[in-house]
């Protein structure tokens, strides 16, 4: 296998006495599409920050395409694109000139800026909004052009915070595209997210991250296999019955889970559980009986829901 | 392929300087263009009308100032230079204290800026130059209304402009590093709370011999003082010795804010 172009070793940051990442251990091949998930808090952003080298971990061992972020952070961060979770784009420039005056920062010379900047336009589908002001595009065209700029020193490593938080399905689809044709061409994508089908369709080999700590790794598929089973059944009796219900349903199913507003019922073949369900005169108000995902597994590590 | 940028010197200055602060020069430049020109060309008229409204209104009352040096000159001649220093204060400040604000704490270009491989030092020096650019573009204009108002009364005038630049470079780079340091706009409105007073008092309209000893010890604490003496020593020609000793409190001035601006950025985006 090719040298890593990140590897982190007892990865630590802490702010006082509050431990953000608390000794986390992964690597990154090159062309990988690498996934952080976690809950809000869970030290994604941190971790982030670490390998962007605009933060200092605290202990343990990181390397970013080779390099001590410590020592050699505008070297690293001159081949990172970073997109952060809250847009930071120039408000005051227009949108191509966004992409020029960013790629300016690498030392870039203007004219290759320039080419860029038109390439990365027709990309990121902004070709006809090249002269307008930043504040008049929309939250995902803001986005693109977020992630047009990212790319604009053609870096050896893409890295995306939440990129598709706040945005509406459609914008989130086209979005997911784009990305999804940087990983063709073996871009290596790092990011973090708390939706789970964001991680599914995105993610080659993701981290599941609660509290500064990996509770999990693999493929969305192989962690939805070891932590969950094939199918999942969600039964809803009412707010107030769900819990007595729930005692019935104990043994019907490998595994059980009550939340507030429903019963989710672990199990391989989820038409059959229904049909032993009515069988055991239980009538829920809705039943609903779907594929195991990744929100499934955080619960199962966690004993919590990914969004709270 | 990607770009690996070449960095000079080694260990602490790498992290801190790129090299690259033109980058960030071009970028005020282009925002300028884009969008904020009205707002700059406005700031040239400031002056000009205070000018118009103290020195010819104000003036045919007063008639003639007598210099420190003993020189009499005509109170146009005698505040001109003093609301040039002005000017070149309010320009330097403003650029550097409510514009660096709201890039840092609302429009966050620095966090953009500073994930890029531009250095803090880099940032410092490209906002700072930038607003000296502005501010000579405002000293030669404020120079050119001068003459021909006929109040440069020595060609030493002509070096009143790399004053202008090294006052406003002092103030501008005090002015980021003590904005670095401000969170909300109520601490954002304790710095007109020092210029006003500064503004006023700093023998712009009047010689500092009107006060006490005391408090002409304290006015000359403040930086104002200084630009305008260092200043109107040169549009006048009534030059002196203390010139120096005006170049070299700038000199620290620059020195301290450069330091303590580099420093602030460095803890605030890459700790």
């Amino acid at each position: 296998m090719s040298q890593p172009v990140i590897s982190a070793r007892g990865l630590t940051k802490r702010f006082g006495d509050f431990t953000a990442v608390a000794g986390i251990d992964f690597e990154v091949p090159p062309g990988e599409s690498f996934g952080l998930l976690g809950p809000n808090g869970a030290g994604k952003s941190t971790t982030m920050r670490m390998i962007g080298a605009v933060s200092q971990r605290t202990a343990g061992d990181l390397r970013v395409v080779g390099l001590d972020p410590d020592t050699h952070g505008p070297e690293i961060r001159s081949q990172l694109g970073v997109v952060p979770q809250e847009d930071n784009l120039d408000a005051e420039l227009r949108v191509r000139e966004n992409l020029i005056v960013y790629g300016r920062y690498f030392g870039i010379p203007r004219s290759v800026c320039a080419t860029r900047a038109d390439e990365l336009l027709s990309f990121a589908q902004l070709e006809d909004k090249a002269k307008a002001k930043v504040d008049d595009l929309s939250g995902g065209m803001k986005r693109r052009l977020t992630i047009a700029r990212a790319l604009i020193n053609e870096p050896r490593i893409l890295m995306l915070d939440e990129p598709t938080t706040g945005l509406d399905p459609q914008a989130r689809h086209v979005l997911w595209d784009r990305l999804f044709r940087l990983k063709e061409r073996g871009t290596t994508l790092v990011l973090t997210t708390h939706y789970m089908d964001e991680a599914e369709q995105l993610c080659d080999r993701l981290i599941v991250v609660d509290k500064g700590q990996i509770m999990a790794e693999g493929s969305p598929a192989a962690l939805i296999r070891q932590y969950s089973t094939r199918e999942v059944v969600e039964l809803r009796f009412g707010s107030d019955r769900n819990a007595s219900a729930a005692e019935q349903l104990a043994g019907l199913a490998e595994r059980l889970e009550v939340l507030p507003d429903r019963v989710l019922l672990y199990t391989d073949d989820g038409e059959r559980l229904l049909e032993r369900v009515a069988h055991a005169g239980l009538h829920p108000t809705t039943s609903l009986v779907r594929r195991s995902s990744l929100e499934d597994v955080f619960l199962r590590l966690t004993g919590r829901s990914l969004i709270e | 392929m990607s770009s690996v940028v070449s960095v000079p010197g080694t260990g602490a200055i790498r992290a801190l300087y790129a090299g690259n602060a033109r980058a960030v020069v071009a970028r005020s430049l282009q925002a300028t263009r884009s969008s904020n020109w009205a707002v700059v060309v406005s700031g040239f008229f400031e002056p000009v009308f205070y000018l118009l409204a103290m020195g010819w209104g104000l003036g045919s009352f007063i008639g003639d100032v007598t210099l420190s040096t003993g020189t009499e000159v005509p109170y146009a001649a005698f505040i001109a230079p003093g609301l040039l220093a002005v000017s070149a204060m309010n320009g330097a400040i403003y650029d550097s204290t409510w514009n660096v604000f709201f890039k840092m704490r609302f429009g966050r270009l620095y966090d953009a800026m500073l994930a890029t491989s531009i250095g803090p030092l880099d940032v410092a020096l490209g906002e700072i130059v930038y607003a000296l650019l502005r501010g000579g573009v405002y000293a030669v204009g404020f120079l050119t209304v001068m003459q021909v108002l006929g109040l440069n009364l020595a060609w030493t005038a002509a070096l009143a402009i790399p004053a202008v630049l090294l006052v406003a470079f002092g103030f501008a780079s005090v002015g980021m590093a003590i904005t670095s340091f401000m969170k909300t706009f109520q601490q954002m409105d304790w710095i007109n709370f020092v210029l006003l007073p500064m503004f006023l008092f700093s023998a712009t309209f009047y010689p500092l011999s009107v006060y006490s000893e005391p408090i002409q010890w304290v006015i000359k604490a403040f930086p104002l003082w200084h630009a305008v003496e260092l200043i109107r020593g040169l549009t006048t020609g009534a030059l002196s010795v203390a010139m120096l000793g005006h170049t070299a409190y700038f000199l620290v001035m620059i020195a301290a804010g450069v330091t303590l601006t580099t420093t602030r950025l460095r803890a605030l985006f890459l700790s």
